[in-house]
Formats: structure tokens, C-alpha cells, sequence
């Protein structure tokens, strides 16, 4: 079986993986970070989104062996090692922008890597066309709209820091 | 920290662990040992099955079991119940045919599961399935509504002649028909409510586990209401006793109704964990969703109003076909009649009614109900066909709708259809919703609108709701085959802190918080000392689970309740420790205390001394601080409001652009303003879906075509706008907290206000009505085939 060496959350793994396996079940089911999620299975939903050396990336839509020598982050290395959440975290949470929860890690990860995109800031319009692969069937978007843009500054002035 | 009870936005305690990837669904749990179950589903709309050869899939790498439908007879496995039932117009009871677990003779619809695989990975399992042949003998099958109640449709099952389910009315024909006769205008309106895939996402799981020392059985599944699955499940379908069978819903990832039922692959995990010893996981891949989660709506109703010349609503009369697909699911019977006709009064004082509803089965899915439930149906229909009266008749249709509606003094208002509302203020919501719209404004919006070459339209929707459906003698009067209370259990632990028991379920509504605000105002409890725990059988007395946003109204009633009987207890407790008489003892902000003095102890102190009852009216009181409550309501609660939608439609492509959207409902009292704004948020994103781009569409032969989120259109951010949402509550008179229920109120309200809007932007057009979705494709022929007609005008 093909062994796969990748970083993930800053942690060095080397992994046995069939040839057909998914970055996403490599995640899940080899790693047990089960915080990434598989909402669908022809890559338009958007739960699996994880960062690939700091581009998200539908972790569905990937073969494991194409993660070989990449650094990974899910949503379980997002936040500070003491628990303290990532700026993106905590406008989700200060501005109700997640319901059931499920969508939610691929949500902030693809908002992560839109505001990390944009250093020079995003309208309302950019940031509903930049959320165009990540469904979200509880909140209709429009306290994860208001989350993003609240958490844009906050995340540019850290980065300035 | 400010103030956390009820009305304050308190932020969530559920975030923390949804957004560090820390959330427990049903998929993150896995069993020591675990085998996976994937299962042969039918391919064909309706087929005799002559054969199934399992030969080689049994032979497979790593296959443990194949099994097929005569295996789960052969052990007298029941199939599938119906937790509804209705009466025809002619007393006969309706048409309950077989829904076995696994497919017994024939497949009725493509998803109709045949057979599972149990192996030791999934990916075996998967191939193994593949090598399952299955010899089909192909029959006629029928897909469509009206194709399945012509004369001569192909029959779903034998011994349910024509497809009908039921045959029900409501209202007196007779007498409905007199006032037609004798009406100034009579405005009729054919229309379809489009088919719908609810879509959580959070695809289904479900787990079976038996332990072979206490030959106890667990289901993990992803379930709106564990307890009804453990009733369902064990007492109907495998026979296992509730004392044998735990049910765990853990985080579920949204539900909007398609989570209530029982489904199949519950029950084949559950029984197959017994047959092979190891726990069994089943995984819904999202293709496998659409065609086997319940569907939504798909009536195909006619509405007649009768007026008088003033344009007072004098009658309606309506009939309406309602899609039940192949079987009966859970609660389908009830979705067309009682959560449906029962609600043709909305908010108008229409003083007779007569709905019929034909119940039809075809070869597709289950429909049952998804957010809303009948209501959507309900309120698609009036508030279309008001505005379909007003642009027949000319009367405005704001003043149409003022002029019908029941006077906020009118309370408890009695309509010809059944239910008795108790609370409602239309005029002042829909007064809120125009200025918040600014309704007086829109001419000019339209007028600039023009000038960018857009063709701008609004549309307002006044509708009326039913929730928290009860009480439980009613609705087993009805049919219903369960009761509707609820069930808290208020647990004071010795130091003080109270973990919160409750028989509903929460799947996004946020109940961990709002549940704990509930005791913040009651016990004065801090927040952070409050904890809620719902979702598992083996640790919450009963419940009926949430759907039909009763979770609040009813769970949160009977947490009340449950809390006076601790508050209650408290004082007898107080009485003796402060040498009082109980009748003395005050509670209030978390103490009792004597009244007049300065005397008083602390809840804590309260608890600790009954969980330590060394100085404790041992006579006469029992130890600890642990108080259950079933709460029975007396009546539905009527959320309702008026919702506004602005579009533009580019008339080049047709493509329609939400460009506002008001919302201004009436929920009785709110116990988390940030949550309700939500909830109703969510709501709208789904009704706009609805009524713009969503369409559960089979080919004549039965053939699911709307089968991914590829051919199955999802609001996107991009597709829904910034809403202005906002409440005017008058308070549920029957429940202790006044609260009505905000779960369903945007997926209700929206549908109707957006086709208005699109209907108003097209008015130039010669449109009087169009069926949803109003996609761009509709739109587009719409247009391209007037302009010939303007331009010769």
C-alpha cells in the first residue's frame, strides 16, 4: 500500500493509504479529525474545505497521495494552542453565523483563505461570490456575511502585528 | 457578563465546540469492532424483483453478511409504521399498504433499498454490492401527481385502487357552494407547490451496536427525536422491548423535518449489529439523500374565493392533490389534511371553507413533511390567490388583505376550519413590515429600476401559522397515533449547578443556550452553571423530539413546569430550615426567602440540604432536588406576521435578483432575539429557494433527475439578500411562557412574497401566475413569448 507524508495542524504523519483514498477520509478516518466534514459527493458543497499549504481546497476532491509533502490545517488547528479562537472563529460565534454546526468548519476555512486573499478588504458582493462553493442550508447566509467582514479587520491588524 | 435570561441575545454554548471541529455527529462516532453496511438500492421506478443473487457479493473480500428482504420476514420484521392515521369522506380508513424495511417483491420507487452489505470497510461493502444481481421484470410506473389519478394510471400497489391513499374533506360542500352561488365575483387560481429535497447537510447515519453480555441494543442515528425512533423502531418494527434499546441522536446537522421519520436503514443496522455481533455504520452519501430522504410539499391544488362586491371574502373552496410518493412515511397523512387545511383561514375572517385533499401514491420517494409542513402549502395558496383576486378584481392588495383580516380584538378567534387561534395582531405587523419595506417608496425604486433597463416588482405576504401541534387528546382524535407533550426534567445537583433534561432535540435551533436562558430567569441560575442535555434515551425520561417548532413552546413549558415543582419543593425546604411557614417563603432571583425579612438561603443551600438531609423535613419530604414534568398544551400556538420581497428581473435572461427582503413576525415572546433573527433568516434562505430555483423533478418513467446538488439548485450566499427581519409579538395565551415557535416562520411566509414580486415585476407581461420555481428559463419564455404580443398591442 502507497504511504503518504504530510504535516497536518503542524503534526508530521506518515500514512498508508489506498490509492483511492480521499484527502478527506485520510483526515477523518486515519487521522481521526473528525471536524472536517462530507456533506456531499460531487464537491459542491464545501464541508471538507481544509488549507493545502495555505489554499483551501475541498479536501473531497483530492486523492490522499496528492497531500504527500504538503502541509495541511482543518479546523481543529485554527485556534491558538491555548484555546484561544482564531479571529474568524469568534465573529462566527459573536455574530450567530452557525446553526447545526456542520457546514461550519468548511465555512470559516474558506473564509480564512478569502480574507487572507483580500488584504485590502471585501465588499458584501465579494464575500457572498467567495463563499460560491460552500452551502450552508441553516442560517441563509446573512450572519456568516456580516461574520466575515467583522472578522476582516481584526485578522489584517493581527497579521500587521 | 450582563444579563443572560430570557430576551437577552446570549451567544451560544454550543459554538465553541461546532467551530474548533469538535461537534459529535453520528458519522464522527465509531463502535470498537464496527462493520459497514452499504446498501443495494433500486434502480428502477417500479420493478417485480424475481430474483437476487448475493452468490458472489457474499464471496467478496471482507463481506461478513448479505441480507435481503425475506431475510428480515422470515424473522416477522415488521415494516415501516405510519404514525398518522386519516379517515376518508366516507369513514374508511385510508390505504396503509406494507413499507418493508428492505424491498419484498417489488421496488416501488428508484432508491427502494434491497438489499445490505455488511463487510469490514466501506469500501468493501461498496464492492461488494456492486457484484448483488438482482433479476427486474420492469413495470409501468408513474411518477406524476395528476398522471396517478387518471383513469387507468398504473397502481402503485395492489389493493389500493386509482393511487388513493385517502379521500378527506373538511368544511360543508353544500353550504360553501350556496355562497359561491350567490357571490359578486368569484376568482379562481390553478397551482402546483413544487416538490422539494429538504437537504440538511449532514447527510443520515445510523449505527446499530448490541452488546452481547446484556443483549442491549443501541441506535447512534441522526434524529430529530430519539425517543419516537426507540417507540417506532422496537415496539413495530424489530420487537425489542425500550428496555433493551437505547437511542442516541448526538449533533445533528440540521434536520427541517426529514429527520423526524423512521427510516429504513435505522432499523436494518439496529437488527443486523444482532444478527452478526459487532456494531453495523451506515453512511448516507449525499447521492444516496436524495433519493431516499423523505421529499417535501408537491400539491397540485385549484382555489376558488368567493367575494362580495366590496371585496369581503365570503368563501373558499379548494381541492388539492398531495404526493405521498411510494409508501407512507411517518407522518405524511397529517401534512396534507391537519397541517394544512386546517390552516386555509390564515389570517382572514373567511367565514366558510370546504377543502377536499386526494392523498396519491406514485413511484418516488416518500413526501413528508419539511419545514413548514402543510403550512407552506397553506400560506403559497392564499396569499397567491389573494393576489390573483386582487388583480382580477382590481381592488388593491394591501387594502384586500386589511379589509379580510381578523381584528387583533377578535381573540380567541374561531375559524370554520377547526382550530381556535388565541393570539394574533395582523394589522400592526403588516403596518411594521410596510414602513420597515418602505412600501410607499417602491414606484420610485421601480421607476429607477427601469431606467437600468430592470424590470423591479414587490410582493407581500400576511400568513398565519400553526405550532407546538396539540394536545395530545385532539390530535389522537384526528389521528394521530402518538401523543404531543413534552418532557423536562430539572435536575438541582447538591452545589447548585442544574443540568436540564429535555425530551426535545436540537439540530441548529440552539437549545443548549436558550434552554439554560429559561433557567437563568426561573431559578436564577447562572448561565455558565446551567447545562442541557438532550438526544439520548438512556438519560432523558421521554420526549416527542422537535419538529413543527414546538421545542420552546412546548419543551420550554414543560421546563417551566418542571421548575415550579423544584421552586415548589425549594419552599417547603426553606419553610423548615428558616423555621417558616411555607406559605411564608418568597422565591425570587435564585432565593427564598421569608417574607417581610431579611431572612433567606440560597438555592445552594437549598439543594445541599436535600441531597444532605441532615436538618430536613424527613416526615414529610423526600430527599434531593430532581423534578420531571410532562406538559400537555391545551391548544397549537399561531405564529404569523407579513413578510415583503423585492426582486429585479433582467428581462434579457430572465434571471431574477432578490434585492430586499422584510420580515416582520409575531413569535410570542422571545427568549434569544440573535437566535430568532436566525432561525428566521434560515427560514427565508429556504422559502426563497423554494420559490426561485429549488424543483424535485422526476422524468415520466419515474426516473429522479433532480439526483445531486449538480441537477438540484441550493440557494447559494450569491442568491439570497440581506434581510431586514424583525418581530411584533402578541403572547400565546395558553402556554406559561407566551412564546409561539420561530422555526418555520421564514420557510412559510417568504414563498408567497417572493412569486408576488416576480408576478408584480412582470405585470407589463400579461402575468397573472406562474408556479415556482421562478427560475430564469421560466422567466425567459415568459417574456420572449409576450413581447411579440406587446409589441403588436
Amino acid at each position: 500500500m502507497p504511504q503518504v507524508t504530510l504535516t497536518v495542524n503542524g503534526k508530521q504523519h506518515t500514512v498508508d493509504v489506498e490509492g483511492r483514498t480521499l484527502l478527506v477520509e485520510l483526515l477523518r478516518e486515519k487521522l481521526g479529525l473528525t471536524g472536517t466534514h462530507i456533506g456531499c459527493d460531487t464537491s459542491q458543497c464545501g464541508a471538507c474545505v481544509v488549507h493545502v499549504d495555505g489554499i483551501s481546497v475541498k479536501s473531497c476532491t483530492q486523492l490522499a497521495l496528492q497531500a504527500d509533502g504538503t502541509s495541511v490545517l482543518t479546523i481543529e488547528g485554527l485556534a491558538e494552542a491555548d484555546g484561544t479562537l482564531h479571529p474568524m472563529q469568534e465573529m462566527f460565534r459573536e455574530h450567530h453565523a452557525l446553526q447545526c454546526g456542520f457546514c461550519t468548519p468548511g465555512m470559516v476555512m474558506t473564509a480564512v483563505d478569502l480574507v487572507q486573499s483580500h488584504p485590502d478588504g471585501l465588499t458584501e458582493k465579494e464575500i457572498r461570490e467567495g463563499l460560491e462553493g460552500n452551502l450552508c442550508r441553516c442560517t441563509g447566509y446573512h450572519n456568516i456575511v456580516k461574520a466575515i467582514a467583522a472578522a476582516h479587520p481584526l485578522m489584517h491588524a493581527k497579521a500587521a502585528e | 457578563m450582563g444579563f443572560q435570561g430570557i430576551g437577552a441575545s446570549v451567544r451560544r454554548k454550543e459554538d465553541v465546540r461546532f467551530l474548533s471541529g469538535k461537534g459529535n455527529y453520528t458519522d464522527d462516532i465509531n463502535r470498537p469492532g464496527q462493520l459497514y453496511a452499504v446498501i443495494k438500492r433500486s434502480d428502477r421506478p417500479h420493478a417485480k424483483i424475481n430474483g437476487i443473487d448475493i452468490a458472489a457479493a457474499s464471496a467478496a473480500p471482507g463481506v461478513v453478511r448479505v441480507f435481503v428482504g425475506a431475510d428480515l420476514a422470515a424473522e416477522e420484521i415488521g415494516g415501516l409504521p405510519c404514525g398518522w392515521q386519516i379517515h376518508s369522506k366516507d369513514g374508511s380508513p385510508m390505504a396503509e399498504p406494507p413499507h418493508p424495511v428492505l424491498a419484498v417483491g417489488k421496488v416501488r420507487h428508484v432508491g427502494d433499498p434491497v438489499a445490505v452489505v455488511i463487510a469490514e470497510t466501506k469500501q468493501q461493502a461498496k464492492n461488494a454490492a456492486e457484484l448483488i444481481e438482482i433479476d427486474y421484470s420492469d413495470l409501468p410506473a408513474v411518477a406524476n401527481l395528476t398522471d396517478a389519478v387518471v383513469p387507468g394510471a398504473v397502481e402503485v400497489h395492489d389493493g389500493v385502487p386509482g393511487n388513493i391513499c385517502y379521500d378527506w374533506v373538511i368544511g360543508d360542500k353544500a353550504v360553501v357552494d350556496g355562497v359561491f352561488a350567490g357571490a359578486a365575483h368569484v376568482v379562481k387560481l390553478d397551482l402546483v407547490n413544487n416538490r422539494l429535497i429538504p437537504n440538511a447537510m449532514e447527510p443520515r447515519v445510523a449505527i446499530g451496536d448490541f452488546d452481547t453480555s446484556s443483549g442491549d441494543f443501541t441506535l447512534y442515528t441522526t434524529s430529530q427525536n430519539p425517543h419516537v425512533i426507540r417507540l417506532l423502531m422496537g415496539a413495530f418494527v424489530l420487537h425489542i422491548p425500550e428496555n433493551k434499546l437505547r437511542v442516541v441522536a448526538p449533533d445533528v446537522g440540521g434536520g427541517f423535518g426529514s429527520k423526524i421519520y423512521h427510516y429504513a436503514e435505522e432499523a436494518i443496522v439496529t437488527w443486523a449489529a444482532g444478527k452478526v455481533r459487532r456494531p453495523v455504520k451506515w453512511t448516507c452519501e449525499r447521492s444516496e439523500s436524495f433519493m431516499s430522504d423523505a421529499h417535501g410539499r408537491d400539491h397540485v391544488s385549484t382555489a376558488e374565493m368567493a367575494l362580495d362586491a366590496e371585496g369581503h371574502f365570503l368563501g373558499l373552496r379548494i381541492t388539492t392533490l398531495a404526493n405521498m410518493g411510494a409508501y407512507l412515511s411517518t407522518f405524511a397523512p397529517a401534512v396534507p389534511t391537519y397541517l394544512y387545511a386546517t390552516l386555509l383561514a390564515g389570517v382572514y375572517k373567511t367565514p366558510v371553507i370546504y377543502v377536499n385533499v386526494k392523498a396519491v401514491f406514485t413511484n418516488t420517494v416518500p413526501v413528508d413533511a419539511y419545514r413548514g409542513a402543510g403550512r407552506p402549502e397553506a400560506t403559497f395558496l392564499l396569499e397567491r390567490l389573494v393576489d390573483v383576486i386582487a388583480h382580477d378584481t382590481g381592488f388593491d392588495k394591501v387594502d384586500l388583505r386589511r379589509k379580510n383580516f381578523i381584528p387583533a380584538d377578535a381573540f380567541p378567534y374561531q375559524t370554520p376550519v377547526a382550530l381556535q387561534y388565541d393570539s394574533g395582531d395582523y394589522q400592526t405587523t403588516l403596518r411594521v413590515a410596510l414602513a420597515n419595506a418602505d412600501w410607499e417608496g417602491f414606484e420610485a425604486r421601480r421607476a429607477a429600476a427601469k431606467g437600468r433597463g430592470k424590470l423591479r416588482g414587490i410582493g407581500i405576504s400576511t400568513y398565519l401559522e400553526a405550532c407546538g401541534i396539540a394536545p395530545s387528546a385532539v390530535v389522537g382524535s384526528l389521528g394521530a397515533r402518538a401523543g404531543l407533550y413534552e418532557v423536562a426534567e430539572i435536575r438541582v445537583h447538591p452545589t447548585g449547578s442544574v443540568t436540564v433534561f429535555t425530551g426535545t432535540h436540537s439540530h441548529g435551533q440552539g437549545h443548549e443556550t436558550t434552554l439554560a436562558q429559561l433557567v437563568v430567569s426561573q431559578l436564577g441560575v447562572p448561565f455558565d452553571q446551567v447545562e442541557v442535555v438532550h438526544g439520548d434515551t438512556a438519560k432523558i425520561p421521554f420526549g416527542m423530539g422537535t419538529y413543527g417548532s414546538r421545542s420552546l413552546a412546548v419543551g420550554g413549558s414543560a421546563m417551566v413546569k418542571a421548575m415550579d415543582k423544584v421552586i415548589a419543593k425549594g419552599k417547603k425546604i426553606a419553610a423548615h430550615l428558616m423555621e417558616a411557614s411555607v406559605e411564608d417563603i418568597e422565591f425570587a432571583d435564585g432565593k427564598f426567602t421569608v417574607a417581610g425579612t431579611d431572612k433567606s438561603k440560597a438555592l445552594a443551600e437549598i439543594s445541599l440540604a436535600a441531597y444532605v438531609p441532615h436538618n430536613y423535613p424527613i416526615e414529610e419530604l423526600e430527599p434531593g432536588l430532581d423534578e420531571t414534568a410532562f406538559y400537555d398544551p391545551k391548544n397549537f400556538t399561531f405564529p404569523g406576521g407579513c413578510h415583503i420581497a423585492e426582486v429585479e428581473i433582467d428581462p434579457e435572461t430572465g434571471v431574477v435578483e432578490m434585492v430586499n427582503f422584510t420580515a416582520v413576525d409575531d413569535v410570542g415572546r422571545v427568549v434569544n432575539p440573535m437566535i430568532v433573527e436566525g432561525q428566521v433568516q434560515g427560514g427565508v434562505a429556504q422559502g426563497i429557494g423554494q420559490a426561485l430555483m429549488e424543483a424535485c423533478n422526476y422524468d415520466p418513467s419515474g426516473q429522479l433527475l433532480s439526483g445531486s446538488f449538480m441537477d438540484y439548485t441550493m440557494p447559494r450566499a450569491n442568491d439570497i439578500p440581506n434581510m431586514s427581519v424583525a418581530t411584533e409579538n402578541t403572547m400565546c395565551t395558553h402556554n406559561p411562557l407566551g412564546s409561539k415557535g420561530c422555526g418555520e416562520v421564514g420557510a412559510i411566509g417568504s414563498p408567497p412574497a417572493v412569486i408576488n414580486a416576480v408576478v408584480d415585476a412582470l405585470k407589463e407581461y400579461g402575468v397573472r401566475h406562474l408556479d415556482m420555481p421562478a427560475t430564469g428559463a421560466k422567466l425567459w419564455s415568459i417574456i420572449q413569448a409576450a413581447r411579440p404580443l406587446m409589441a403588436a398591442e
